[in-house]
């Protein structure tokens, strides 16, 4: 390894076992670069794709590049397969997991800022924000609206300001990694996430990034599923308000 | 007019059924996917059930004379239905899967077989 291979890394993470979380639903044609992103930021970095049920060549692209592939035998959708690699991060005993979405929208450039909290031990959950600073790639306007009202509602529930509550783009500690691992809702994971985070005292904190548009390929999510998220998240995160705790709080 | 008494009961099983569906997906027994329908269910009786005007009118409208509240079967049988086409759907999509699951345990079991073997030579 030498010097320069992780840059931005910070120092403190460099002792960590540090593991990229990357899953990916037939994106053989953005996986080569979110996988040449990664090396280049960190070299230190296992990388691990998890392949949601792809159809495509996403598997052989990111194995001949380098990654793990836990290829899923269906789709379990985003949840699911992020799930899986928090399930491999914790089994494998990583101390830093490292969330990046296989389409390219998030630039391993920035992970070393994002990384910061969680390393120097300020937060538990770091998540990339977009709309903390301002510019890069905004997405609809349907989806607009509704991911200001998560983050209203998520706001007066954490009893801090959170802005980009869908963000899947997150640094997290092996405290977090646990909770993920033994916990994390299928469809549509970053809200309900979170809110289950923070009902389980995790430190969560935002940071600024900015977000590019897919270059393949289009998100899955179009304005009637939006539609359906809302309400499902809207109505899981007032029922999360009445859950027990997944994991005991004492260990870990 | 529906009976008073037909309409407090009818309240009554709505707002159990409510409860019932809450507590089934805050114990995690229940998903959210699966318990949206649900909910539209419930609450769709309870408006029917507690609205006395409404559910006459509704049932003036669909034609229904002297016993509004056959519009509340008529609607609560409308979303048993519902949920079971969707319930048909979920499992069909489990056979598909857990056929797949089989297949790839079969073929991960066989491929460990001849590894054990290739090793203890
Ligand atoms: N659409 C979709 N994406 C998935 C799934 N499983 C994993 N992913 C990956 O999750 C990431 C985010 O998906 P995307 O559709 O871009 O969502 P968006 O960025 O929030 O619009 C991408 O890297 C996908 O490849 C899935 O079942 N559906
Ligand atoms: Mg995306």
């Amino acid at each position: 390894m030498s010097a320069e291979s992780h840059a931005g890394v910070p120092d403190n993470a460099l002792a960590m076992r540090r593991v990229a979380i990357v899953p990916a639903f037939n994106e053989e044609k953005n996986i080569v670069r979110v996988l040449a992103e990664l090396r280049s930021f960190d070299a230190g970095l296992d990388v691990v794709v998890i392949s949601d049920g792809s159809t495509d060549r996403t598997r052989e692209v990111a194995e001949a590049h380098g990654a793990r592939v836990l290829q899923l035998p269906f789709n379990l959708g985003i949840g699911g397969a992020v799930q899986t690699g928090f399930r491999y991060a914790w089994e494998n005993g990583y101390d830093l997991a490292l969330r990046v979405d296989g389409d390219g929208q998030h630039d391993a450039s920035q992970l070393g800022n994002v990384m910061e909290p969680v390393v120097a031990g300020r937060a538990d959950i770091a998540i990339g924000s977009r709309f903390v600073a301002t510019g890069g790639y905004r997405s609809s306007a349907v989806r607009r609206i509704g991911i200001r009202l998560l983050a209203w509602v998520v706001t007066r529930i954490a009893r801090q300001p959170l802005t980009d509550t869908t963000s899947g783009f997150q640094v997290l500690n092996r405290k977090a990694i646990r909770l993920y691992a033994a916990d994390l809702p299928h469809d549509y994971p970053e809200v309900e996430g979170l809110v289950m985070a923070i009902r389980h005292k995790m430190r969560v904190c935002e940071v600024p990034v900015t977000m590019r548009e897919r270059e393949h390929g289009r998100s899955s999510i179009g304005s009637l599923a939006s539609v359906y998220y809302m309400f499902k998240v809207l109505l899981a995160v007032f029922v999360g308000l009445f859950r027990k705790s997944v994991v005991p709080e004492d260990r870990a | 007019m529906t009976p008073l008494k037909i309409t407090i009961a009818a309240t009554i099983v709505s707002l159990l059924l409510l409860a019932g569906v809450f507590e089934l997906i805050r114990s995690r027994r229940l998903r959210e996917r699966y318990a949206l329908l649900w909910l539209a269910t419930g609450l769709v009786l309870l408006v029917l059930s507690a609205w006395r005007g409404g559910l006459n009118t509704i049932a003036s409208w669909v034609g229904v004379r002297g016993y509004p509240p056959a519009v509340l079967f008529a609607v609560g049988l409308l979303f048993v239905i519902l949920v079971l086409l969707h319930y048909s759907t979920v499992i069909s999509r489990l056979t598909d899967q857990n056929a797949t699951l089989a297949q790839r345990v079969a073929l991960i079991e066989s491929e460990l077989r001849e590894r054990r073997s290739s090793t203890r030579d």
